[in-house]
């Protein structure tokens, strides 16, 4: 049990990660995805006459159905399993001079929680940025998940150009906009 | 019954994402500030670990437990996957979150990310609803 509740380095989460792949493959014939659910929920409630949500989502119910279980299972890791956040100091320090001043838990408290939502960084970050999330996924047919993990174990050429997508949008709003956005 | 495979199967997936801390925001600017091996080394080895899974599959042609032929099915290639990719990029950035860490974040008791997520399906009813229209 201690091995389970200690900070766990990477070298032992990534290849944990990485069994997402043959765990739903080898028990369940499904292959690895999260973002996909944005598109079921919609189907549930989108009038048939916009045709990409025209399909029956029912037969995509296990993929909602996993889901539920991650936050379950994050609820449990979070109640149980005494889960840590390490930041390095030289990326505390570069939040810190942009304009973050709280680090405790898994993002800056002021931002990320139900007073930081009406803020306009709140705005910007949880809203817009959630809308892009579901926008950018829908677009590049994938996530983290699908492309970067899933894809790129299927040695699949265009997910990795998602992937190098993923970097281009992060890297640009990490060095160009989101300074701006911590300084609001 | 059929669906609770998938639902422990999603627990284990919350349990990993929590304590590999892929759900931190902070990890998320670590990563695009390439301060730490952290993000990288958990994506690289679990693709390496799904990339070994995937090998053996095809080199022994391995069966699911259910006794199945295990379908693997490359994304097709399309013109969103590079502007698509840098959309979720620039949101990733934001929220310091992707699609599942979004989920594990409400279980970890981050509620405010619920609004997060109906936003993201917001963002894929927009797309939904203009797709014919971008470039595919």
């Amino acid at each position: 049990m201690e091995f389970i509740t200690q900070p766990w380095p990477w070298y032992i989460s990534g290849p944990l990660l990485g069994l997402m792949v043959p765990l739903l493959l080898f028990i369940t014939n499904k292959q690895f995805g999260v973002s996909s659910n944005f598109r079921h929920i919609c189907a549930m409630f989108a009038p048939k006459s916009i045709k990409f949500f025209d399909y029956d989502w029912k037969k995509e119910i296990w993929n909602l159905v996993l889901i539920l279980g991650t936050v379950a299972g994050a609820w449990v890791a979070h109640t149980y399993l005494n889960p840590t956040v390490g930041v390095g100091d030289d990326t505390y320090a570069i939040l810190n001079q942009q304009g973050v001043h709280q680090f405790d838990g898994l993002a800056p408290a002021d931002i990320f929680s139900w007073e930081g939502l009406f803020t306009l960084r709140g705005f910007i970050m949880i809203i817009i940025g959630g809308f892009l999330v579901g926008f950018g996924t829908r677009y590049a047919n994938g996530c983290t998940s699908g492309h970067a993990i899933m894809g790129l174990s299927l040695l699949s050429v265009n997910s990795l150009i998602a992937v190098v997508g993923f970097f281009i949008g992060g890297l640009f709003m990490t060095y160009l906009i989101l300074p701006y956005v911590l300084a609001m | 019954m059929k669906y609770i495979k998938f639902f422990l199967i999603g627990i284990y997936f919350g349990i990993v994402l929590t304590k590999a801390e892929v759900i931190s925001w902070f990890r998320i600017q670590e990563m695009f500030h390439f301060q730490s091996i952290h993000m990288f080394g958990i994506i690289g080895s679990a693709v390496v670990i799904g990339a070994i899974s995937v090998f053996l599959i095809k080199k022994f042609n391995l069966k699911s437990f259910g006794g199945e032929d295990i379908r693997l099915i490359s994304k097709e290639y399309h013109k969103g996957l590079l502007p698509g990719g840098i959309i979720f990029g620039l949101g990733w950035a934001l929220t310091g979150a992707c699609p599942g860490p979004l989920f594990a974040l409400v279980g970890n008791g981050v509620e405010v990310m619920l609004v997060a997520i109906v936003s993201a399906i917001a963002g894929t009813f927009v797309y939904g609803l203009i797709k014919e229209k971008l470039p595919s």
